[in-house]
């Protein structure tokens, strides 16, 4: 007993005061991605070229956040000509279109529906399914539920049953051998639902595009009203987007 | 054992020297050296023009490497006696369509159509997708009943099938079915431009991103032949270190909360979010993607970094200790350790368990001692103390381990070598003909790529084997006579991968 209370003072209290105070990530972060509009054609398609996601499109300069994994290398060429990542990582969309970008992301609060506000604004529970997820997107997922984050000081809780949930939170480019558990917990949720697709697998398959093993793209078995990018994405893109998306 | 070609890890070897031996004598000289307390750490199947190769990678106090060419089938080395090989041949039988005649249950290993599109060896239709297509194993008995849990389980978790087959609370049998989380990974490694690669290998399982990405890098530079400069081996060696901690600390939480003793359970949930910073102030992302491509190490550690991490250590490392100190001297904890998911030394010696969960047993083997890549050749060793099996056991295990690899960091930060250069991907011409096995102690054991190139340097087979793959039956066999509630406490103290054994 005499342990337990020396380690409580030892702790204290670690809950960040996010969103009411903003946080600032460490300079290596690589958030949202801001293009140079004045780039040189011939830097973007270097970029174009080296990027293992064929995320970037040099024609229009864009970068479809959907598909990269932030590896970075695109910064690299000719000192960050083409492109830089900011330390911001509010990067939650509600349109797959959104997500191919050249750095302003349309403001999330003001495209989410606002019936799931009504619905949802004060009590969020979510079935979290891994659909071949690298556990990288399930780590970051859960790290919510750490003394840090608290995610339930929000309302919002993973629930065990879909039949308690509000929706489904799901991670990976969904497996061909989970698309049908997949689909089965989906329809185990009550009605109205929402789906949210989370880490660049669940949007476009990430790393893993162009495997016949996946689906790659969950939208097209389910339509998905929240997306959340990254690989994974960081706790605080998915806090973030949970909360301006309901709340 | 003659005919075994030795070899270092991490170095490549021409085909033309690896010894293709007659079937009958490879099985011989397979059964032989696992006899005498060798073990198994790749054993696959390839196509070469219209003939079908196995490959197998052994190891005692050193790698060893034979091979032979192999029809429609050979006699199970399973049947002949020895467990390690049990995956091995059924991972041989569902991806290249080879019989290992007479194996005691000769199930699939992750549900997908072989590799050169041959009949199915299971019998199974592919267009079905529910993984399992086959009789469970199933206890005969009034009283018997049968508990079936997942895919989809209870929390943030990947997912797997398990089925239990119970007396009462009493656990008789464990099966454990996998094959869900299956991307095809191997095959796409040959098939995808080299610079998808290392962006691959971090998702094998992303909780072992480095572990995994270092393994592919290292048989990459074998093959190209590029140098890593010491600076940026002492930056790798400083990231398997961190995720290693990361996740130790963060399975004592969970064990934690399994046992229902939540103040630890809080703190080291949050202790290891400071070791996943830790590894985004090095690269920028908290499971250290990016990080590592074939050459060295993409961002520099610069004396800013090395002063962040170094200040963290001194910050967190005396809270670590208190709150192993609180979780391990509860009575109530040590009750509910101690004597639960016992696997004894012979069963893990049989299985061939890898990695914590072998230590826990009594197997001393750890990769970074037997076969050191990067800068683990200069540095110490780890002793266990506690090697009673059960689930104490891996938890101890665990407390060793993170205050070992404290002091790893500590030594490496201490030694002011700069990377001469951040290196990016680009593509590397690979020597034909030509093969490397590497090997890395992950934070849950030996993890393991063999990469095997054809006459114009193409990557002709891609090998990957995560520890999980050797531990998953150690898993099972912990919970044999075991109260089925003491499932989730069994598990997280072994706390396996399903990608990384799904591919």
């Amino acid at each position: 007993m005499l342990k337990v209370i020396k380690n409580r003072f030892e702790q204290g209290c670690k809950t960040s005061s996010y969103p009411k105070e903003p946080i600032t990530l460490y300079s290596r972060y690589r958030g949202l991605p801001i293009v140079n509009k004045d780039c040189p054609k011939i830097v973007a398609v270097q970029c174009a070229q080296i990027c293992p996601q064929e995320a970037i499109d040099p024609e229009r300069l864009l970068i479809d956040l959907g598909r990269c994994t932030f590896c970075g290398q695109c910064e690299t060429v000719e000192n960050g000509t083409f492109v830089r990542f900011s330390q911001n990582f509010e990067l939650g969309a509600a349109n797959r279109q959104d997500l191919i970008t050249d750095g302003q992301l349309p403001d999330l609060a003001a495209h989410a529906k606002a019936h799931f506000k009504k619905l949802f604004g004060r009590s969020l529970q979510l079935r979290q399914v891994s659909a071949a997820g690298c556990n990288a997107c399930e780590a970051d997922t859960n790290v919510l539920n750490t003394p840090f984050f608290d995610l339930s000081r929000f309302g919002i809780d993973f629930v065990a049953s879909p039949r308690h949930a509000d929706g489904i939170h799901v991670t990976g480019p969904v497996s061909m051998n989970m698309k049908t558990a997949l689909l089965t917990t989906y329809e185990a949720v009550p009605s109205p639902k929402v789906v949210i697709a989370s880490g660049c697998c669940s949007i476009s398959g990430g790393p893993f595009y162009g495997s016949s093993e996946i689906i790659g793209d969950l939208n097209s078995i389910l339509p998905v009203d929240l997306y959340i990018p990254g690989c994974p994405p960081h706790p605080l893109t998915t806090l973030h987007a949970l909360l301006k998306f309901f709340k | 054992m003659a005919n075994l070609l030795k070899i270092v890890n991490g170095e490549r070897v021409d085909r033309a020297a690896i010894p293709m031996i007659d079937l009958d004598e490879f099985l011989q000289s397979l059964t032989d050296f696992v006899g005498e307390d060798g073990s198994v750490v790749q054993f696959f199947a390839y196509r070469e023009g219209a003939s079908n190769r196995l490959l197998a990678v052994l190891r005692n106090d050193d790698l060893f490497l034979i091979g032979t060419e192999v029809g429609e089938s050979f006699p199970s080395l399973t049947r002949a006696g020895s467990k390690k090989f049990q995956l091995f041949e059924r991972e041989i039988a569902e991806q290249y369509g080879i019989r290992p005649n007479g194996h005691p249950w000769l199930k699939p290993v992750r549900y997908h159509a072989n590799y050169p599109g041959l009949p199915d060896i299971f019998g199974n239709d592919y267009a079905i997708d529910i993984p399992g297509n086959y009789e469970y194993f199933q206890v005969q008995g009034e009283s018997i009943h049968e508990v079936a849990v997942g895919p989809v389980h209870a929390g943030i978790i990947e997912p797997g099938h398990f089925r239990f087959q119970c007396a009462g609370e009493e656990v008789l049998h464990l099966e454990i079915q996998l094959g869900y989380q299956h991307r095809g990974i191997e095959k796409m490694l040959t098939e995808v431009p080299q610079k998808r690669l290392p962006v691959i290998c971090e998702g094998i399982a992303g909780d072992t991103s480095i572990g995994h990405n270092l393994c592919c890098c290292q048989a990459i530079e074998a093959l190209a032949g590029l140098q890593v400069d010491r600076g940026a081996s002492i930056v790798r060696v400083i990231a398997l270190e961190l995720e290693r901690i990361a996740n130790h600390i963060g399975d004592l939480g969970a064990l934690s909360g399994d046992v229902a003793f939540n103040p630890p359970a809080a703190y080291f949930g949050r202790i290891r979010g400071e070791f996943l910073n830790l590894l985004q102030v090095l690269s920028g992302n908290r499971f250290g993607k990016g990080l590592l491509r074939p050459g060295g190490i993409t961002q520099v550690m610069a004396d800013e970094q090395r002063l962040l991490i170094a200040q963290k250590l001194s910050e967190v490392t005396p809270e670590i200790r208190n709150v192993c100190d609180l979780l391990f001297s509860a009575h109530t904890v040590q009750a509910r350790f101690e004597h639960t998911g016992t696997v004894s030394l012979a069963a893990a010696k049989d299985l061939g368990l890898v990695g914590y969960a072998g230590r826990a047993c009594g197997l001393a083997y750890d990769a970074r001692i037997a076969f050191p890549t990067e800068r683990y050749a200069v540095l110490p060793g780890n002793t266990n103390a506690v090697t009673n099996g059960d689930v104490n056991s891996r938890a101890e295990v665990r407390r060793e381990e993170i205050l070992h690899s404290l002091a790893l960091i500590e030594m490496m930060l201490s030694q002011y070598e700069q990377t001469r250069q951040a290196v990016q991907m680009r593509r590397h011409e690979l020597a034909p003909d030509a093969l490397v096995v590497t090997v890395n102690e992950g934070w849950r054991g030996e993890v393991s790529h063999c990469v095997l190139t054809d006459q114009t340097g193409r990557i002709q087979r891609y090998k990957i084997k995560d520890p999980s793959f050797h531990n998953w039956m150690g898993l099972a066999m912990s919970l044999r006579n075991q109260e089925i509630s003491d499932f989730p406490l069994c598990n997280k103290s072994f706390n396996l991968s399903y990608c990384g054994y799904d591919l």
